[in-house]
């Protein structure tokens, strides 16, 4: 009953969708906007109607109701009440039905806001949102239907199907075969929305784009229509990636955070253009330049987003995150292609009217600096797309499957990731049009010199490492830079208004939250780039089975194996959980307590790590093996994994810089009017 | 009038030429770094069968390998960390495995099947909590002369279980 509510709300959606998509372009066509209005109820119909069909899904998962295969799928009765609610995402058809939903929501908001001065766009947004929209609806509807049940045929095997075939009985499973206890995590749990919610954003300035393109509105009305949005797109998109490398270091128990996997990959190439993209559009705005690239940029973003949904939904790589081997994969591909193929086309027919306003004179200006930092992305961008789809390149090519791991991407994108962080250092001091190696040399030298004497610090400290030697000091010179253009802005503005420095600071900020948002962001790049280098150039690892009472030493670290409890849970668990004393220097600094969960229903083991965070270090302990029935001895393998915390305290500067970015301003407008109100009223 | 025309232009075009050799040059240093460092990394993805077919042609190249894990072969000496197992051939194809039933079917015709190709495999380092019976692995690493497969990264998948997100275990 449910399970066909949910279902035909699915299906009302689709045909609403494309109902929508004609309405809107032919109230445009027309000239009518009765047809743009109705297109417009269309779209807003589309959340409740969604909303519906996702709260379908989780009345069945929280029920119970295992007749459903894709709740039997990814719940059990063991489970607690948040995991079977975040089930929706637990797997492929539910995930797929939370992304339409997201989508809903995002394009309802856009077409909720007043449109006074951009009546035009409104039908363009609203075909691009819908088109989309109902791809994936279709996609849902017939091939990954989360309302599919199972039914018991009188002869036979058990079929998969959304409607009784003849003569059959519902087969009603008593229990589920649960979630992944991998994926029982909070770090997973918030993981995929994220990603989503920052996939499904990059589709309105993408929509906004295309209707700017449609309508030939080509001036820079768009990017600051969808500025805020692509901030908050990059926001989640960000977080996204943040959140799962920390749920990959606290659970896979492999000591690292990012592993170059396909998957990874697909949710980075669009954060990469979009990065891209928040630069490139600043030169538009400021100088009327780089048009087309924008152009290109919103689209290829776009495209990477739709890539991403299935790359991770299609098993056409041999990726380790999924490996759904479905029918939707080539249906993926057309429909990237023909957006692609349309939205060139379109780009094309306008391009002479995207002219730059101006022309680049200086190399050492802000805006050839910007020009080679979205040179630098893009860069990245191809060394990534070539990795993922090289072995399929080859395959063709050759016959011969030939994949390139984890040292490709670092070797290939590391003095590029490099040439990012000095570019981060010297753009912000470079000025707008005109700017010589001399007038940047007279800015730069004091934060330079400065960097130059915390080199010479790490280097008495005794690193010696050049590679670790190059991203401490480029670290140094990018935070001494920001930190002296916050200092600037501050005196600057403390001498003029004769507020404090704080105040000056903080009213600087409010001023231009996107430059000193931006300032923000830059000084979590350089922290995260700091945690980076610690554990990717100075990470040491030992491994050894010791008996109670003994020893095991990694540097200046050893750990004792005290003791060992084996018991089960109420939840499903049989839990070895050790205990274990961590020696610095000879002397003990805590205990830990390594654990493997032993999950009976999925018959899957899962290794928790013991850590020890500090700010100089990690100290990361992995129970591997015990004896079970003496508990005389234990096997330990231990990383110690320097400066890491730095990377996820910087993940969080990061995010809260976006935020000072994102954040509303007052509306320009607004602020007029209020004013020449108080204007008024002073002269009454 | 003319003359200060041309000096423009030229001034013009000399600085496009400027952007134009920088934009070359870093195209060029990604292109350059993309080739190399895909000729030192590149790995060949066999399956059980093609690497038998190669014979030693293949020793001492850095491969991946994929086939399922026998569950009864599944070996784990905790004091030196020494995880030993046998990999039987699974097709390579996503095409033909599809056609042969899907990947769990696949993995577990090969296992039960005798007559398949096998590889013995050693991993030196923590037993990855995915790796069971009818998994399917996927190793990086080189041809011992021994004739076992000396792994260095082990990712595995359990379609069995989970249809999609089932995540890295490495070592």
């Amino acid at each position: 009953m449910i399970a066909n509510l949910g279902y035909g709300s699915l299906v009302i959606t689709f045909l609403l969708s494309l109902y929508g998509v004609f309405a809107a372009v032919y109230g445009a066509r027309r000239n009518a906007p009765a047809w743009v209005d109705s297109a417009r109820n269309a779209m807003l119909l589309t959340f409740p109607l969604l909303t519906l069909s996702a709260l379908s899904i989780i009345y069945l998962l929280v029920n119970g109701n295992y007749e459903v295969e894709y709740v039997a799928s990814v719940t059990s009765n063991s489970m607690p009440m948040y995991l079977k609610v975040t089930a929706l995402w637990g797997g492929q058809a539910g995930s797929l039905v939370f992304w339409t939903w997201l989508m809903a929501a995002f394009a309802s908001a856009v077409t909720l806001r007043k449109w006074d001065r951009d009546r035009e766009f409104l039908p363009w947004v609203i075909v691009v949102a819908l088109i989309t929209l109902a791809f994936f609806l279709l996609m849902i509807i017939f091939f990954e239907n989360p309302f599919e049940r199972i039914w018991r045929l009188p002869f036979g095997q058990p079929v998969k199907a959304m409607f009784p075939p003849a003569g059959a009985e519902l087969l009603i499973q008593p229990d589920g075969r649960g979630l992944n206890p991998l994926l029982r995590h909070p770090g997973m749990i918030i993981h995929p929305p994220m990603l989503y919610l920052g996939f499904v954003s990059f589709v309105i300035p993408y929509a906004f784009a295309i209707a700017a393109l449609v309508t030939g509105r080509t001036d820079d009305r768009w990017i600051r229509l969808t500025r805020r949005w692509t901030l908050v797109a990059w926001l989640f998109l960000s977080l996204g990636l943040v959140l799962g490398g920390r749920w990959a270091y606290d659970v896979l128990g492999w000591g690292g955070y990012w592993g170059w996997d396909p998957v990874e990959i697909a949710a980075f190439m669009p954060w990469l253009t979009g990065t891209a993209f928040l630069h490139s559009v600043m030169i538009q705005e400021k100088r009327g330049m780089l048009k087309h690239w924008n152009m290109v940029l919103v689209i290829l973003t776009y495209d990477l987003v739709i890539f991403g949904t299935f790359l991770t939904r299609s098993g056409v790589l041999s990726s380790v995150h999924a490996f759904a081997q479905s029918a939707i994969g080539p249906l993926f591909f057309v429909f990237i292609g023909l957006t692609l193929i349309a939205s060139v086309a379109l780009l094309l027919y306008r391009w002479s009217e995207l002219k730059a306003e101006a022309e680049m004179t200086s190399l050492f200006s802000r805006e050839a600096l910007f020009l080679l930092n979205n040179l630098l992305f893009l860069g990245i961008l191809v060394v990534c797309f070539w990795g993922v789809i090289f072995p399929l390149i080859s395959e063709l090519v050759t016959g011969q499957k030939v994949t390139v791991g984890p040292p490709f991407y670092e070797r290939a994108t590391g003095p590029q990731f490099a040439a990012l962080l000095l570019l981060m250092g010297v753009a912000p001091l470079a000025a707008w049009r005109h700017s010589t190696a001399k007038t940047l040399g007279r800015a730069i030298w004091r934060p330079a010199l400065f960097s130059l004497l915390v080199l010479a610090a790490v280097i008495v400290s005794g690193v010696t490492n050049w590679a670790a030697l190059l991203g401490f000091w480029l670290s140094a010179f990018v935070a001494s830079v920001t930190l002296y253009e916050f200092w600037r802005g501050a005196l600057a503005r403390h001498r003029t208004s004769g507020e404090s420095l704080p105040l000056a600071l903080w009213r600087l900020m409010g001023r231009n939250r996107r430059r000193y948002g931006g300032y923000i962001i830059h000084l979590g790049v350089v922290l995260m780039a700091i945690g980076v280098i610690g554990i990717e150039l100075f990470q040491t690892e030992t491994q050894g089975t010791i008996a109670q009472g003994e020893r095991l030493t990694l540097g200046r670290f050893a750990i004792q194996f005290d003791e060992l409890a084996n018991f089960d849970t109420p939840d499903g668990r049989n839990v070895a959980r050790a205990v274990v004393s961590v020696y610095k220097d000879g002397e003990k600094v805590r205990e830990l307590y390594p654990r493997r969960d032993y999950y009976y229903e999925s018959q899957q083991p899962m290794t928790i790590p013991g850590v020890r965070s500090t700010w100089e270090d990690d100290f990361y302990v992995l129970l591997v093996d015990w004896q079970p029935v003496s508990a005389s001895g234990a096997t330990f393998k231990v990383y110690h994994n320097p400066l890491v915390n730095w990377l996820w305290l910087g993940s969080i500067i990061f995010i809260l810089g976006t935020m000072v970015a994102a954040w509303p301003d007052k509306d320009p407008e607004t602020e007029a009017r209020m004013v020449r109100r108080t204007l008024v009223a002073a002269r009454a | 009038m003319e003359n200060t025309l041309n000096t423009t232009s030229t001034v013009r075009s000399a600085g496009r030429t400027k952007f134009i050799v920088g934009g070359l040059l870093i195209v060029a240093a990604v292109i350059y770094l993309i080739v190399s460092s895909t000729q030192a990394n590149a790995q060949y993805f066999l399956t059980v069968d093609e690497l038998q077919a190669k014979g030693s042609s293949v020793s001492g190249r850095d491969l991946r390998i994929s086939g399922a894990v026998i569950g009864d072969s599944i070996q784990y000496d905790a004091s030196t960390l020494t995880l030993t197992f046998t990999v039987a051939h699974v097709p390579g194809d996503n095409k033909e495995i599809e056609a042969q039933g899907g990947l769990a079917q696949v993995l577990h015709e090969a296992v039960t099947d005798p007559t398949r190709n096998r590889l013995q495999v050693v991993y030196n380092g923590v037993m990855p909590d995915l790796l069971r019976n009818e998994a399917q692995a996927i190793m990086t690493g080189r041809i011992g002369e021994d004739g076992r497969f000396y792994a260095d990264e082990l990712l595995l998948k359990c379609p069995t279980k989970y249809e999609e997100a089932v995540p890295e275990q490495s070592g």
